[in-house]
């Protein structure tokens, strides 16, 4: 058996008087890539969301359940949410660079982390952006403002962002959906790399994406998580319908 | 077809209508410069006014409405911007709130006598400031400061989610969110709104009538607690209130010319800084 990194238990989730999901029950295995799939507006989001409580921004969201860390219970009051957030990275569906040079871009969960030792930061800046297989195109042009790279690269920068903190989980929202197909099928190698160290939730509309990057698929509908299993399982021998639907095209 | 000529009419309107307001600007430009420029020259702009402000410069105008609109820009500013901070991130979004930005609004709109009237209750008399740099500073603050939180809130919003999102995702408290990521973000809008603020509160006679501004003083303001005169004071005792108006006309003229500059450079300023500004941010993309 997996060795489970996230464990989601029981997970009602409500924006104002609607849920948007359902009793989740859902393990995350530590070190492998989940992906998470569904027709749009199942919830998909939200319980990617749910995982690194973005959901606290929001008056309106009321959550209750469980959901576990190792040892660390998520949705606890107690719980320090930016010690969480370091420990859950996300990266989002648009590339999102902040406004500051590509270096600046890198180093900036380390700094307000209170990482301030420069050699230490252009290391990890350095390491950050090989990892996410941009170091190469951009490495002469470190101090050259994010928002002038193409779509791809600043989608890589955004891994490079959320690696550089070292965090133990990844969360990626459809991160390939604003990109052409050369990029995307960089991000996707860069996918299986970093499964190696980190262990990867993905939410995607895309079939082959999943069949081609997950180790594991969830499949959601109407706020429910209606299967589970490994990837070819669910793609080849899905046990429910409502899977077999969708997966095999007939709706989405 | 129809379409066509349609839309070439729409344009051939809107080419006129600019062309008006072009136009308009040009003659007002045309016979400021015309009837300033041979009077404004280096001994115009950095003496005092002499023999009742019939000859000499007015370096003590230039001044007073120099200081004067840095003080109050400095009052303003972190005042305005904390202010919209507050608003715009912070506070709830309830009646409450909604009926502080309608007042905020409003108060934009209030004549600038009612600034002038109400700086003098306050600042002259009840804070004691007496008629002086620092009273009139604080009204003219007073009046810069609703436009700077409207357009400081207005420069929050136009901050996308995902980029606050981007920032807290990796651990940055709200606080940090707002400072490092979303004022940046926002500065280009923010500085253009000061700027057009100031550049508005320079030009303002009415604040600064009651509140510490003087109809002729042969010094600079030794302290902020002193009376000063202002350019746009000193136009319009040139042009309205002097006994001999027909003499100082092209006095006046000169005055005009060189406030309508000081105020240009200004927002040549404000233009310079956001378009360094959005370079260094990657230039608009
Ligand atoms: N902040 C919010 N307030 C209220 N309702 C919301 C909010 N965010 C999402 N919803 C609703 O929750 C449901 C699930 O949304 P979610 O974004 O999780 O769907 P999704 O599966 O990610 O869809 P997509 O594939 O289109 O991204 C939708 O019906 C949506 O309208
Ligand atoms: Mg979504």
């Amino acid at each position: 058996m997996e060795k489970i990194k996230i464990d989601i238990q029981e997970l009602d989730l409500f924006f104002d008087k609607k849920q948007v999901l359902k009793n989740v029950s859902l393990h995350i295995p530590a070190g492998k890539i989940t992906a998470i799939i569904g027709p749009s507006g199942c919830g998909k989001s939200t319980l990617l969301r749910s995982l690194n409580r973005m959901h606290d921004l929001n008056p309106q969201a009321r959550l209750s359940g469980k959901i576990m860390l190792d040892e660390l219970n998520i949705l606890h009051g107690n719980t320090n949410v930016v010690h969480l957030r370091r420990r859950i990275g996300m990266v989002f569906q648009k590339p999102n660079p902040f406004p500051k040079s590509i270096a600046e871009n890198v180093s900036y969960g380390l700094k307000i982390n209170g990482l301030h030792d420069k050699k230490k930061l252009a290391e990890a800046v350095e390491n950050s952006l090989r990892a996410a297989a941009l170091w190469d195109e951009v490495k002469d042009d470190l101090d050259k403002s994010a928002l002038d790279l193409s779509g791809g690269q600043q989608q890589r920068l955004c891994i490079a962002r959320a690696v550089a903190v070292e965090p133990e989980v990844i969360l990626m929202d459809e991160p390939c959906s604003a990109l052409d197909p050369i990029s995307t099928a960089k991000v996707e190698e860069l996918m299986l790399e970093l499964k190696k160290k980190y262990t990867l939730v993905i939410v995607t509309h895309n079939m082959q994406q999943a069949q081609r990057v997950s180790d594991f698929t969830a499949f959601m509908y109407l706020g429910e998580l209606i299967e589970v299993g490994e990837t070819r399982q669910i793609f080849q021998k899905p046990q429910h319908d409502l899977t077999k639907n969708y997966v095999e095209g007939h709706f989405g | 077809m129809k379409r066509k000529i349609i839309q070439i009419l729409g344009m051939a309107l809107m080419i006129a209508a600019t062309l008006v307001v072009v136009a308009i600007l040009g003659v007002v430009l045309f016979d400021l410069t015309a009837k300033g420029a041979p009077v404004l020259s280096w001994e115009f702009l950095t003496q005092s006014p002499k023999k009742g402000m019939t000859e000499g410069g007015i370096f003590p105008a230039i001044f007073g409405t120099t200081a004067v609109t840095l003080l109050s820009t400095m009052l303003a500013t972190p005042l305005g911007i904390g202010c919209a901070i507050f608003l715009h991130e912070y506070a709830p979004d309830n009646a409450f709130t909604r009926l502080i930005r309608a007042s905020i609004r409003n108060l934009a709109g209030v004549p600038s006598i009612v600034y002038g009237l109400f700086g003098v209750a306050i600042f002259v008399q009840f804070l004691g400031m007496g008629a002086s740099l620092l009273a009139a500073g604080c009204t003219l603050g007073l009046l810069t400061l609703p436009s700077i939180i409207t357009t400081t809130e207005e420069a929050l919003r136009n901050v996308p989610r995902l980029t606050r999102e981007g920032a807290l995702a990796l651990g940055a408290t709200k606080w940090e969110t707002i400072r490092t990521v979303v004022l940046p973000s926002a500065l280009p809008g923010i500085l253009t709104g000061v700027i057009l603020a100031l550049s508005r509160g320079a030009g303002e006679t009415a604040p600064i009538l009651f509140t510490g501004v003087a109809f002729y003083s042969r010094y600079l303001p030794g302290s902020v607690f002193d009376e000063f005169m202002a350019l746009p004071y000193h136009l319009y005792i040139l042009s309205t209130q002097h006994h001999a108006i027909e003499e100082v006309r092209p006095l006046a003229y000169a005055t005009a010319l060189t406030l309508i500059l000081l105020v240009f450079m200004l927002n040549l300023t404000a233009f310079w800084a956001r378009a360094r500004w959005q370079r260094s941010l990657g230039a608009g993309k």
